[in-house]
């Protein structure tokens, strides 16, 4: 793995996926060790004089003092280059299908696989050329990784200077196929091969403020809880509440060019789900199978735990050499408690003192910098593009109890918010999350775009459609306590619109092929066909002939009920359908 | 390679420190059988291998060892189980050693307790349906092969009686009968719990196909962490080796993650939540995870874990962590078993999340997912109803709200108290359909027309 001596010490201590080991005196602060005589594979997280406690990424049983420990010399880096995508790897990036074909259907230990095929040829289309002076993140060519995505390989952060030869070509990721030198006259060899470290972000220009949507065709996030492109989101649940089949859902039908997906600590038979449906489902934006922009990594819950807990840097680091090719990348980590708990473990194992509920009490500082790398971005490179990252963190707070450390570290530093309720998954309405609790920050950077791409009158129509439904719960105290009869004309109306809010517009089957994706238009178009019932009624209420029971029979209410199956193209339907509504309310008084 | 040394040092609750001589090593989670001065023998494994000192977790009680003359021996591999297809309709205790009379078993293989994790690109998806005979749980919450499903209850609420239920007549279903297997663990449940599963599967025949691992309350509490782990073990043998469906269950897992607890606090671990250990989700993780199917291979194995919710407490950790992991649960309600209710499922709280997966054209019927999304809605207002009577007085609700009303106390009565018959899924569809005759057919707006046209009759 390295060119350096390599340095050894020996075991004295193995508990769980904790391994102290002495003679570690050159050793470095998150340096790989092989451990043991089936050298599985650790990183130091501890240095304390020659001793170095060392955090295994497998299962240690059959692992005791006395066994040798070898340094590598590097740290834990991910391999990035083409090949990346429609792959499935474990927490340290080892891809699960090499470790089948080796080991078979069960995962054993000491396992040695490269990340990328080493042996595979990519067409590389040089783009830069011999004489220009390039500095780090330029392309210097591309290679068509999937029928979707163009991979762009990049001089590598830290390296400018003049390009001295450049070749196209079939090439295998390590072949050197460019030579840029240097102000100091050091000659570099380029390969498609990059690593980087996985607890060090990759370097950018600069951040900027998000201003687009990540257009999810979640009506409920779409309209009223929008996360913007290059922002950063949570969704803590209780189980059951479906925190799982919106991060599925997302990463179905979200905007985004790529897809990271990490299955941190979760259930072995949903990621074989993402696994069995993601090649055959269809990409809405381009038609093509959405494996074909989609990397997973896959720690589940019984896999080692350490490895769990650098799952989330193995796959925000790629998500990040994705964005600096100037793509909208959208990484969904589920479930980010599972690596919280990852670190309470490893902390009470290295008997740290504990913060709140035994959690380690870095455990703030460590979440905000996870999320501080989501962002809206100016990429590294002389040719100004623009990257986003956006980050969706599922959190699984334990009782449904959102008081709990994990969800208040990430609310303080993400700025959308879905709270999922477990009531409301009770009763089946889906996505369970819950509009009186939920938010988004975002709202007012993106609201320009809103009015230009959709429509001027949306933001408004959002507020309005909120403000409803805000009052409806107050209302419905009321009611059970003196019943809906006592209410006024004004009250009962609003029950009825925001009935309809929410059975015709929130509610969303994410299992109906039609109704799981709805693109912004239309649900403009949705929210103001139920609005038009309020605004038609609104100028009748005081009129003495009016009977609200007689808006309630009407018949045009029940096709305003399957709004959603009216075509999203079709636009002069709703428009019809908005006109029908105006006109029979009208005809009441 | 054998070693024994002579120097047990301390002995604290289920733990045992043993001492080592310069230069020997013995590893992590390796089996150790420490010998008392009259002889006897008692088995445990390393929890934490330090130079010169070995922390051992004990499978028995630690009674009689004496820090004096006590000998430790380590046996150099982890803990195993001898498997065999001669498993069947056998009877073990929590440590793997027959406890029914016969002969021991001659070993085909030994295999570590603990498994390994199955690579997901290897797991096929679960979804071929298990007809359980139970209109809650086959039409409502359906069961897959390869789902781990457990079962939510409390004290003194018909879990058992349900498990056994689940067992009979999911084992007589089925193209392949023939070739399915339970696979039963006790876990510190009272003798007459256990005996009541072991005559249940005596009386059905069952018991010709079942391996049946049992610790009672009154057997050593720490053995309880070894117990599961041997019956996951003989599962994936004859479901991955010897192409059968397995069905586990295993109860209590509430007593198992008490001895988790003891063991941690032994040996002084910060606890988490209410005490259990910070490692308890994982440590769970590796007992239901290993429910699945494999590509390529004929067998699955599907878990029912059973558990009781102390205090009725769906928050308590234990219940929290299982729900996270498995995929769904099936909620017990002490108000349904008070009206006499059996099975007494609670509807809302109950879930499978791969029923998607075993339902609709081919599999049960192609109304099934329409028609039980209309009855959880249509059961969950009539509850709301319900509360508002008591409030209000059932007369001034609407009479739309009173058709509510009555299809809950109705779908209650009828589809959710069949009592100990069996239900073909048809069945319990049809029932469903004849309970949405309650309510006016303008509200049934879950469900597509023509599938009410068709199956409303």
């Amino acid at each position: 793995m390295t060119d350096k001596p390599s340095r050894t010490g020996t075991i004295i201590k193995v508990a769980g996926p904790l391994v102290v080991a002495t003679g570690m005196k050159n050793a470095k602060m998150f340096e790989v060790a092989r451990i043991g005589d089936e050298r599985l594979v650790g990183e130091i997280i501890r240095l304390n004089g020659d001793e170095a406690a060392i955090q295994v990424y497998e299962e240690t049983a059959g692992i005791g003092p006395g066994e040798p420990v070898e340094l590598t010399g590097d740290t834990m880096t991910v391999d990035l280059g083409p090949g990346l995508l429609t792959s499935i790897y474990d927490g340290i990036q080892r891809p699960l299908s090499a470790i089948e074909k080796e080991v078979g259907p069960f995962i054993t230990r000491g396992v040695e696989v490269k990340a990328l095929d080493r042996d595979k040829k990519w067409d590389l289309k040089a783009v830069a050329k011999a004489g220009d002076k390039v500095t780090g993140g330029d392309v210097l060519g591309t290679v068509q990784e999937t029928t979707l995505i163009e991979h762009k390989v990049m001089v590598p952060p830290h390296i400018s200077g003049k390009l001295k030869e450049i070749t196209g070509g079939k090439f295998t990721i390590e072949d050197v196929f460019a030579k840029i030198e240097d102000e100091d006259g050091k000659t570099h060899d380029i390969i498609m091969l990059q690593k980087w470290p996985i607890r060090i972000p990759r370097p950018i220009q600069e951040k900027k403020v998000p201003n687009m949507p990540l257009k999810t065709g979640g009506r409920s996030i779409d309209t009223f809880f929008t996360l913007a492109k290059g922002g950063a989101a949570a969704i803590p649940g209780p189980f059951g509440a479906g925190k799982t089949v919106t991060q599925q859902s997302l990463a179905k039908f979200c905007d985004a060019q790529i897809i990271v997906y990490i299955g941190c600590g979760e259930r072995g038979n949903e990621m074989t789900e993402v696994l069995v449906e993601f090649p055959h489902l269809e990409d809405p934006n381009t038609g093509e199978p959405l494996m074909k922009r989609t990397i997973l990594i896959a720690n589940t819950s019984n896999m080692p735990v350490a490895a769990r807990e650098a799952s989330v840097y193995t796959g925000i680091t790629i998500a990040e050499y994705y964005r600096d090719m100037g793509y909208d990348i959208a990484l969904m980590a589920d479930s980010t408690s599972r690596w919280a708990e990852a670190m309470r473990e490893m902390g009470g194992r290295l008997e740290e003192m504990p913060g709140e509920e035994g959690y380690p009490a870095y455990l703030a500082s460590k979440i905000a910098a996870f999320y501080e790398r989501a962002g809206y971005v100016d990429c590294l490179g002389s040719d100004n593009r623009e990257g986003t990252l956006s980050v969706i963190g599922a959190v699984s707070p334990p009782g449904g109890d959102f008081s709990e450390p994990v969800t208040q570290n990430t609310l303080r530093v993400t700025k959308t918010f879905w709270g999922l309720d477990s009531k409301l998954a009770y009763a089946r309405h889906y996505p369970a999350i819950n509009w009186l609790t939920s938010y988004t920050l975002y709202a007012d950077n993106i609201e320009g775009y809103l009015k230009k791409e959709v429509a001027e009158d949306f933001p408004l129509l959002r507020n309005e459609a909120m403000d409803l439904l805000q009052k409806e719960a107050k209302l419905e105290e009321l009611v059970r306590l003196v019943g809906a009869d006592s209410l006024s004309n004004a009250e009962q109306l609003l029950l009825l619109v925001a009935k309809s809010l929410r059975e015709d517009f929130l509610f969303q089957n994410a299992f109906d092929p039609e109704d799981a994706r709805t693109p912004i238009r239309k649900q403009y178009l949705m929210l103001k066909t139920i609005l038009t019932i309020a605004h038609a009624a609104e100028d009748l209420l005081d009129k003495e002939n009016f009977e609200i029971d007689d808006l309630k029979k009407l018949e045009v209410l029940q096709e305003v009920a399957r709004v959603k199956e009216i075509p999203a193209d079709d636009e002069a339907a709703f428009e019809k359908l908005m006109g029908r509504v105006q006109k029979d309310i009208s005809a009441l008084a | 390679m054998q070693k024994q040394f002579k120097t047990v040092k301390d002995i604290v609750g289920p733990l045992a420190f043993v001492e080592l001589p310069e230069g020997e090593k013995v590893t992590y989670e390796e089996l150790v059988i420490i010998t008392l001065s009259d002889g006897e023998e008692r088995l445990g494994k390393v929890l934490e291998a330090n130079k010169g000192l070995a922390v051992v977790q004990l499978f028995e009680s630690p009674q009689g060892i004496a820090t004096d003359g006590a000998k430790a021996r380590f046996l150099g591999h982890t803990f195993e189980l001898g498997v065999s297809e001669d498993m069947l309709g056998r009877t073990f205790n929590g440590r793997g050693v027959p406890i029914d009379g016969g002969p021991a078993i001659i070993a085909e293989k030994k295999l570590d307790i603990n498994g390994n994790p199955m690579n997901p690109t290897s797991r096929e998806m679960p979804d071929d349906f298990i007809q359980t005979g139970i209109s809650t749980i086959d039409s409502l919450n359906t069961l897959v092969r390869g789902q781990k499903l457990p079962i939510f209850s409390g004290s003194g609420l018909p879990h058992n009686k349900l498990a056994a239920q689940i067992a009979r007549q999911a084992t007589v279903q089925g193209k392949d009968g023939g070739n399915f297997a339970i696979v039963f663990a006790a876990m510190g449940v009272p003798f007459e719990e256990a005996q009541y599963f072991i005559n249940e599967f005596k009386k059905t025949g069952a018991i010709e196909n079942s391996v049946l691992f049992i610790n009672t309350a009154d057997n050593p509490v720490i053995e309880r962490i070894a117990t599961p782990r041997l019956a996951l073990t003989a599962a994936e043998y004859l479901a991955f080796e010897k192409g059968m469906h397995v069905l586990v269950i295993y109860t209590d897992v509430t007593n198992y993650c008490e001895a988790l607890r003891e063991v941690s606090a032994a040996r002084k671990e910060v606890p988490g939540r209410g005490g259990f250990p910070g490692y308890m989700y994982t440590d769970l993780a590796t007992l239901y995870e290993r429910a699945g199917r494999i590509q390529g291979k004929e067998g699955s194995v599907t878990q029912i874990p059973v558990m009781t919710m102390p205090n009725d407490d769906k928050t308590h950790p234990i219940i929290d962590l299982t729900g996270y992991i498995t995929e769904g649960q099936i909620v017990l309600g002490r108000d349904l078993h008070k009206k006499g209710i059996y099975p007494p499922v609670a509807v809302l709280p109950s879930l499978s999340r791969l029923m998607g997966k075993g339902q609709g054209e081919g599999k049960t019927r192609e109304d099934h997912s329409g028609l039980i999304g209309q009855l959880f809605a249509a059961y969950a207002y009539g509850l709301e109803m319900r509360e508002l009577a008591v409030i209000l007085g059932e007369s001034s609700l609407s009479e739309t709200d009173q058709s509510y009303l009555k299809f809950a106390d109705e779908f209650e009565k009828v589809f959710v108290n069949q009592g100990e018959t069996n239900r073909d899924i048809k069945d319990s569809l049809n029932h469903g359909w004849d309970l949405l005759k309650i309510l006016p057919r303008t509200e049934l707006k879950r469900v597509k027309k023509d599938l009410v046209d068709k199956y409303m009759k």
